[in-house]
């Protein structure tokens, strides 16, 4: 009797959370180690290419409008003699209990298998919920259909589509990419292999400060950086469980000539 | 107020109202029409061949005075459904002139709520995605999103009140049919259904009025707590309250009631026979309503503030300096408290709940400072989310203030079109107020 009750239990739980899984065949994790990121910007402007971003100008920009995925946010603190200036670069933190997920009321944003918040562009229809519900400010609108001036069309990445005027969109971990080697590693009957799947940030990070993988994996780099004393999460007090790990940036105290305080 | 009213006099007035239409009120339709078309349908086609970045939204404030007019709107709708429903099931006596123009309010504000949502949408031409409807991709709607429940609440709203003011308005029908020719006559005939009055007519129509009501007056509390949940199921500072649910349905019914004063008050300074059936009696209940409403309102309004300086976190308080603190919302915030919860003071001394000037300038205010309320609340709280880089401010742009004064427009000429071929004031009601023979002083009956 209990066994069919628990049976029924399940599958409520799954019809009321359908898109939801137990577990994730993977769970596609970035540390950002802080420690060796330069603030260079060269994740940015890779993104822009892998991912069809719209260079939107200077007038959308002193807007509020400008369009990325990942953006370096630069925080100055002290008066001029004793200045420090932190910076920390942020995308989507792939949140596995997302407030986004929770606004959408078409399902346009879910959580997929892996563990990734995905956004179906063409579920999308523009209700802003799932922007104005996040707490990272990570998410982009389109508020025109942004055109590519000859012959920078040409430059497109195949692989991603084009979004139109009144879709909501963000950072996919570059789910393209997933997606090649997931394929590829289902092709020869294995599990994708760490390293294997390279998003664009990380790929042109010269400091290496971005690492990307697989935490199910406990012998995957990310899994053993995660396990650093150094880690913490962004917003971690608003419960949203995020994906993405910082690695915090050892500073010398301002004043003290110690080394290796937290700063 | 001991005049004697006859039936045939209620006849008289509210038909020759309907049927004989002065030059004027065609201007001021036409005008009203017009200035809809110019100043809310043009700039709405324009933003959606060109997109949403004709607004002045930005990347942290997605939401602006789109969501604000939105529930500005279900405010005003929300008077009607009040005097309509609660009142009638407690038998409250000065509803009965009142009652029809207030629900006609209520429909055509509603008719804007829904306009305004589509309005705000990214692709509106893809609104239908956000009804559960079977298909073959097994799409399915998210339960769990609060604007999914804006969609069954607002959707349940719409057509209960349109049906109550429907049914209620078929005795009504029947008798205009009598008294009428041509298109009117086929109208009305074909819209009361073969009603002839006979008791077992009345006995349904009380029993229906009866269901409705009690199956509305739970909407009363539920479409705005609701609409507030919008806001208040997020984890942004501003919006993350509990105390949103009541503040909203507070806020929501006294803008309501005052939009029926400014609806009543206009309808008797153009109509002179109003004034019988509109008294001071009515201005002096309503003006209790308000100062009741507006009391609770400020309640709600210093709890907000207060519960968040309890919190006491960088977020919520950076949040409150904004809104509280900041220079251009500094003022709008004093002009709000102004409005909404000093001025309704005097409503206090029983001279200027009866004098329908003051009463009228007192309810413009008290409009302002709902709209000013919600403003404060939706694009303000995103100015100010976690994180600090993020931080921009909003003005909406002209595409959005135009769409804002001609949803007024819009409603005022939907009001006026509709008032001539509905009654306005229910006959039936009156003629019970009325009395037979008339002996109580009008409108205690």
């Amino acid at each position: 009797m209990s066994k069919i009750v628990k049976k029924v239990k399940e599958r409520l739980r799954d019809f009321r959370r359908p898109g939801y899984y137990k577990e994730f065949e993977y769970n596609w994790t970035m540390v950002i180690d802080l420690d060796k990121c330069n603030g260079c910007e060269a994740c940015v402007v890779a993104c822009h290419a892998e991912n069809n971003l719209p260079i939107v100008g200077k007038d959308e920009c002193s807007k509020s409008r400008a369009f990325n995925w990942i953006r370096i946010e630069r925080y100055v603190e002290g008066e001029f003699p004793n200045v420090k200036v932190k910076f920390i670069p942020i995308m989507c933190q792939h949140c596995n209990s997302a407030p986004c997920e929770l606004g959408c009321p078409v399902y346009a944003t879910y959580h997929n298998q892996d563990g990734l918040n995905v956004q179906v562009y063409n579920r999308c229809v523009g209700t802003f919920t799932c922007a104005t519900y996040c707490p990272y400010d990570v998410r982009r609108f389109n508020w025109f259909t942004y055109k590519w001036p000859e012959p920078l069309d040409q430059q497109l990445n195949p692989d991603v589509t084009v979004r139109e005027m009144g879709v909501m969109e963000k950072c996919t971990f570059c789910i393209q990419r997933i997606r090649v080697a997931k394929d590829r590693a289902k092709d020869e009957n294995r599990k994708v292999r760490d390293g294997e799947v390279v998003p664009a940030c990380v790929q042109s990070c010269p400091t290496g400060a971005l690492v990307f993988g697989d935490r199910n994996d406990p012998k995957s780099r990310v899994a053993k950086l995660a396990k650093s004393p150094r880690r913490f999460r962004l917003l971690e007090g608003l419960n949203t469980d995020p994906s993405v790990i910082y690695l915090k940036r050892v500073m010398k105290k301002s004043g003290s000539k110690k080394h290796g305080e937290h700063g | 107020m001991a005049n004697k009213i006859t039936y045939r006099e209620i006849n008289q007035d509210i038909i020759g109202f309907m049927t004989n239409t002065g030059i004027w009120y065609y201007i001021v339709l036409g005008f009203m029409a017009l200035g809809a078309l110019a100043l809310f349908f043009a700039p709405w086609a324009y933003q959606i061949y060109t997109g949403q970045g004709v607004t002045g939204l930005n990347v942290p404030i997605f939401w602006g005075v789109y969501l604000v007019n939105f529930v500005f709107w279900v405010g005003v709708a929300h008077a009607g459904t009040l005097i309509s429903a609660m009142l009638f099931i407690t038998k409250t006596p000065w509803r009965r002139s009142i009652a029809r123009g207030a629900e006609t309010m209520t429909f055509f504000a509603l008719i804007l709520v829904t306009l305004f949502i589509f309005i705000h949408m990214g692709r509106p031409w893809n609104f239908y995605w956000s009804f559960p409807y079977p298909n073959q991709r097994l799409l399915w709607t998210n339960f769990q999103s609060p604007l999914m429940f804006d969609v069954f609440a607002i959707g349940t709203y719409f057509t209960s009140s349109a049906i109550f003011l429907y049914f209620g308005m078929i005795p009504d029908l029947a008798a205009l049919k009598h008294h009428t020719t041509g298109w009117r006559k086929w109208l009305y005939t074909t819209l009361s259904l073969g009603w002839r009055g006979t008791d077992r007519q009345w006995h349904v129509q009380g029993k229906a009025t009866m269901f409705f009501s009690s199956f509305i007056m739970p909407l009363v509390v539920s479409v705005h707590s609701i609409v507030s949940w919008d806001f208040a199921l997020s984890v942004v500072p501003g919006y993350s309250k509990t105390i949103f649910a009541p503040y909203f349905v507070t806020g929501a019914l006294l803008s309501g009631f005052a939009g029926v004063v400014l609806m009543l008050t206009l309808l008797r300074w153009f109509f002179p026979f109003v004034r019988k059936y509109v008294t001071e009696y009515h201005y002096d209940s309503i003006g209790k309503m308000i100062l009741l409403l507006s009391l609770v309102w400020s309640y709600c309004t210093i709890m907000e503030i207060l519960t968040g300086l309890y919190a006491n976190t960088s977020e919520e308080m950076e949040s409150l300096k904004y809104k509280i603190l900041t220079d251009p919302y500094m003022q709008l915030f004093a002009l709000m408290m102004f409005s909404n919860t000093i001025l309704p003071l005097v409503l206090m001394i029983k001279k200027v709940r009866i004098t329908p000037v003051i009463m009228f300038f007192i309810c413009i205010f008290v409009m302002v400072g709902m709209w000013l309320e919600r403003y404060l609340i939706i694009p303000n709280a995103l100015s100010r989310k976690f994180l600090p880089w993020m931080w921009y401010d909003y003005f909406p742009s002209w595409v959005e203030l135009s769409i804002t004064a001609g949803a007024f427009m819009f409603f005022i000429a939907m009001f006026m079109a509709s008032i001539k071929i509905f009654p306005v004031f229910s006959l039936f009601e009156l003629k019970e107020d009325a009395g037979i023979p008339m002996e109580k002083p009008h409108g205690e009956g």
